[in-house]
């Protein structure tokens, strides 16, 4: 009877428009269902005001909240439903299943969605494909001599320009497109659920202050997020920042190197006083801070925030950024000598796994959370459909 | 734990708070909860206290959010903790240990021993980590008793609550919206010895909540919002008491000894689709059905009673212009009891019921105290034992309710029974009263959680 009634209902749903949910959807919509009537942990994040707009959780708002979540902690610390209580409510961690169902679910092409589920792996093998490629070129062009150290080599003896831009272009436009798709699926699932006008300036203006000053893990009260336990820490934060500030300055120095190669004809090596060498240089250490920093976090964190079925995602990615920044700051360090051709390819191969698994790895998640951010700040702006009697 | 906000007085708007909530405001309104069963200097010193206790609750790393949605009505009066009481618990003992205080968790107090007045030892039962328990005696200089009422000891209510006039035992359908440990263990074990009490044992803060909830700990979460926008039947699916007297914030807190006095301690409430969206969502979905027939075979009452009931409710309706935010023109005529506000027939479907039980949130018996929170012995206050919290409430607040005043009473009791216990043990009159080499002061409190007061 029970399973009658389940599929009666999953009937009427596909019949009015609504898909069924996944287990862990349901689950979210249970744990949704008992916070609204809560209320407490309003003044942590963007999530609990999002969820008082609505009465119930259908797949698109599902998939937006699990997004706007940050997975900071501080709802679980603070609530008074979570274990060892009866209605069991952990919200980062039920947030954090349907967010990986929702990377998978808008994942370009579709079938590559199923990395998701065997990151780890997937980022083995890249990292690996990736590692040998570049070493075989190398020793391919030194005639198998790398490491005979008869001469100091400059970057572009062993790989040209051309042959790098050839390489990484490609990659980097693939990486472009795919989360590009993503990234439109994602919006026309759940602007429907969000107020459906596009963002105003003012809501694009705080959206971005949001994502770029991390708004969201700072406890609502400036103090920080959770880690270990109920203390607030302003680590996560700070560590992201470092993290995300020091791959976009790297970012930046591989693009004003490309400026200065092809419009200026300055082609590398820099000095440490020019602009591609400092943003790189600085870049690299707050990348390799931040993502130390990260890892630690990641491995100390209660055993109850998130997902751990995740980690191996997040500490591969993590892993991948340890990898690219160390190895550019060695390779910078040891360009005069014999390691450097194999540090080189250490790098290149780093960076090429790193991009390969762009789309399809812990990456994604800047992507869908600024866009569930954008989606909150419009929605916040429109009035609320509801008429609760105290307000 | 379950607690979500603070009653209060402020002369101007201070951060979270709006407007201004003088002392003699909040004084009259307490007045006119308790019916005049309070007493004057202590609730003043305790209403005093709520307009300076803040920045000393945010020192030690209580933080506060504007009102909650849903509760915009409180956001002039009541100043909410963000995350709610288990994040101010957590703060405070987080807190407290950074000061060196040693805290025991699963220990149990069982018994106290006190000697003409004066506070000798607590022995408690430990639960250790392999599940086996052991037994210890911890004496010390001065005592604070925060180890709250007796809403969790069933047994106990059932004794006062007796049997009604349907043979029934009442307090076997109460449910209980914190947690399990607040058993009245000290309040016995001081009444053996001599305490003096006060306080009716059947009063109680006591709500309309969800029939579902479990036994323990429902919280909040479980309370029902939607009286006022329908009716509310028995079970033999007739109308008891005008469920549109006054706004539900005003009314909620004695719907839940209304239900405790029908039969089988429970009732329904009832909505039609009009009421969708107009009230706090619930946490249990309403049952559900497209004709007022089904409804009725759906949640087992008599058909033709219920029938007759909502036919007689709707065609007494006198629809004017229905208005949620004012005490509107929509009512009955020709019923009883009437509906005063807000009264809509029940026609449009689908229709809705949620089951009703009272919810028990805190007693009101407890230790006779005074302004210096000292516990009271045939009439003479103890020099070294202290109560803070519900176990005292009853002193202030001898029946009735407004929201955010038992977390007041606690947090102005709190600090002054945790300051006179400090100053006793500093004090030079204390090596008469008690055996030197003791410990300093120490405060039983409910071993995990702790009820006191609760939301709007």
């Amino acid at each position: 009877m029970q399973a009658l009634n389940e599929l009666v209902q999953q009937a009427k749903d596909t019949a009015m428009g609504q898909a069924a949910l996944s287990p862990n959807e349901a689950e979210v919509a249970r744990q949704l269902q008992i916070c609204n009537a809560c209320r407490y942990c309003e003044g942590f994040c963007a999530v609990f005001p999002a969820m008082t707009r609505r009465l119930s959780f259908e797949q698109n708002d599902i998939h937006y909240m699990a997004n706007l979540c940050h997975s900071c902690g501080a709802c679980l610390h603070a609530c008074q439903y979570a274990d060892p209580h009866d209605f069991q409510i952990n919200i980062p961690q039920s947030m954090a299943k349907v967010r990986l169902e929702t990377y998978q679910a808008y994942a370009w092409p579709k079938s590559m969605g199923k990395w998701y589920q065997h990151n780890g792996l997937w980022i083995a093998i890249c990292l690996t494909v990736s590692l040998t490629f570049f070493i075989a070129l190398i020793m391919m062009k030194q005639n198998a001599s790398v490491f005979d150290g008869s001469k100091a080599l400059g970057f572009y003896d062993i790989l040209s320009h051309n042959a790098l831009i050839s390489l990484f272009a490609p990659i980097f436009i693939f990486d472009v497109i795919a989360l590009g798709i993503g990234l439109f699926t994602f919006l026309s699932k759940i602007s429907p659920v969000t107020g459906e006008v596009g963002p105003s300036a003012q809501a694009s203006l705080e959206a971005t202050q949001n994502m770029l000053t991390l708004k969201y893990l700072d406890g609502g009260h400036g103090e920080g997020c959770n880690n270990e336990d109920d203390a607030f820490t302003l680590s996560k934060r700070r560590a992201h920042h470092l993290t995300f500030y020091g791959f976009m300055l790297c970012f930046a120095s591989t693009s004003v190197a490309t400026f200065y190669h092809y419009a200026l004809d300055l082609p590398a090596p820099y000095d440490l006083s020019t602009l591609p060498k400092l943003l790189g240089v600085v870049g690299g250490v707050s990348l390799l801070l931040g993502s130390i920093g990260l890892a630690k976090l990641n491995l100390s964190r209660h055993k109850d925030h998130g997902d751990s079925q995740q980690k191996p995602m997040d500490l591969g990615f993590i892993a991948l950024l340890i990898l690219t920044s160390l190895s550019g700051l060695l390779l910078w360090l040891a360009a005069k000598t014999v390691a450097m051709p194999l540090l080189l390819a250490l790098h290149l191969g780093s960076i090429m796994a790193l991009f390969l698994t762009l789309p399809y790895g812990k990456f994604a998640h800047g992507i869908y959370r600024g866009a569930a951010l954008v989606r909150f700040a419009v929605e916040k702006r429109q009035p609320s459909r509801l008429i609760l009697k105290e307000d | 734990m379950h607690t979500r906000n603070l009653r209060c007085m402020h002369d101007e708007p201070q951060d979270v708070l709006v407007e201004s909530y003088s002392e003699e405001e909040f004084w009259q309104d307490l007045l006119k909860v308790t019916g005049g069963q309070t007493n004057e200097e202590m609730a003043r010193i305790a209403i005093r206290d709520s307009s300076s206790c803040r920045p000393w609750m945010k020192k030690h790393g209580v933080r506060f959010q504007p009102s909650l949605s849903g509760a915009l009505h409180t956001a002039r009066t009541n100043a909410f903790f963000m995350g709610g009481g288990k994040a101010l618990i957590n703060a405070y003992f987080r807190s407290a240990e950074n000061l060196g205080i040693q805290i025991d968790y699963n220990a149990t107090a069982f018994d106290i021993e006190v000697k003409d007045g004066v506070f000798k030892s607590a022995t408690f039962s430990h639960l250790r980590l392999d599940g086996s328990t052991t037994q210890e005696t911890i004496y010390a200089k001065s005592c604070v008793l925060a180890c709250g009422g007796f809403e969790s000891n069933i047994g106990k209510l059932r004794d006062a609550w007796g049997q009604n006039e349907w043979g029934e035992w009442t307090a076997d359908n109460f449910l209980i919206r914190g947690t399990r440990f607040n058993q009245g263990t000290m309040i016995d074990r001081l009444k053996e010895q001599g305490a003096d009490i006060i306080g009716d044992p059947t009063q109680a803060h006591m709500v309309a909540i969800d029939a579902r909830a479990p036994l323990y700990d429902g919280g909040i979460c479980t309370r029902i919002d939607c009286v006022s926008l329908g009716v509310v039947v028995n079970k033999f699916a007739k109308r008891f008491y005008d469920e549109g007297e006054d706004f539900w914030p005003k009314r909620y807190a004695i719907w839940g000894r209304l239900v405790a006095l029908q039969p089988g301690q429970i009732a329904y409430s009832i909505t039609d689709a009009k009421a969708v969206g107009r009230f706090m969502p619930p946490v249990f979905e309403g049952t559900k059905a497209n004709t007022l027939e089904e409804l009725a075979e759906l949640i087992g009452l008599d058909q033709n009673v219920f029938m007759q009931t909502m036919h007689e409710y709707n065609h007494a309706c006198q629809i004017g212009t229905f208005n949620h935010t004012v005490l509107d023109d929509c009512h009955t005529e020709g019923i009883a009891p009437v509906k005063s506000h807000w009264a809509m027939p029940i026609t449009q479907a689908p229709f809705y019921a949620y089951p009703v039980k009272p919810g028990i949130t805190f007693t009101y018996l407890g230790l006779k105290t005074d302004k210096t929170a000292a516990v009271y012995f045939s009439d003479r206050p103890s020099p070294n034992l202290f109560a803070a919290g519900e176990i005292m409430a009853g002193n202030v607040l001898g029946k009735g309710y407004t929201a955010g005043v038992g977390m007041t009473i606690g947090t102005a009791y709190g600090r002054i029974a945790g300051k006179q216990a400090a100053q006793f043990v500093l004090s030079p009159m204390q090596p008469h009263l008690i055996d030197s080499g003791l410990a300093g002061a120490m405060a039983l409190s409910p071993s995990l959680e702790n009820t006191l007061s609760e939301e709007s």
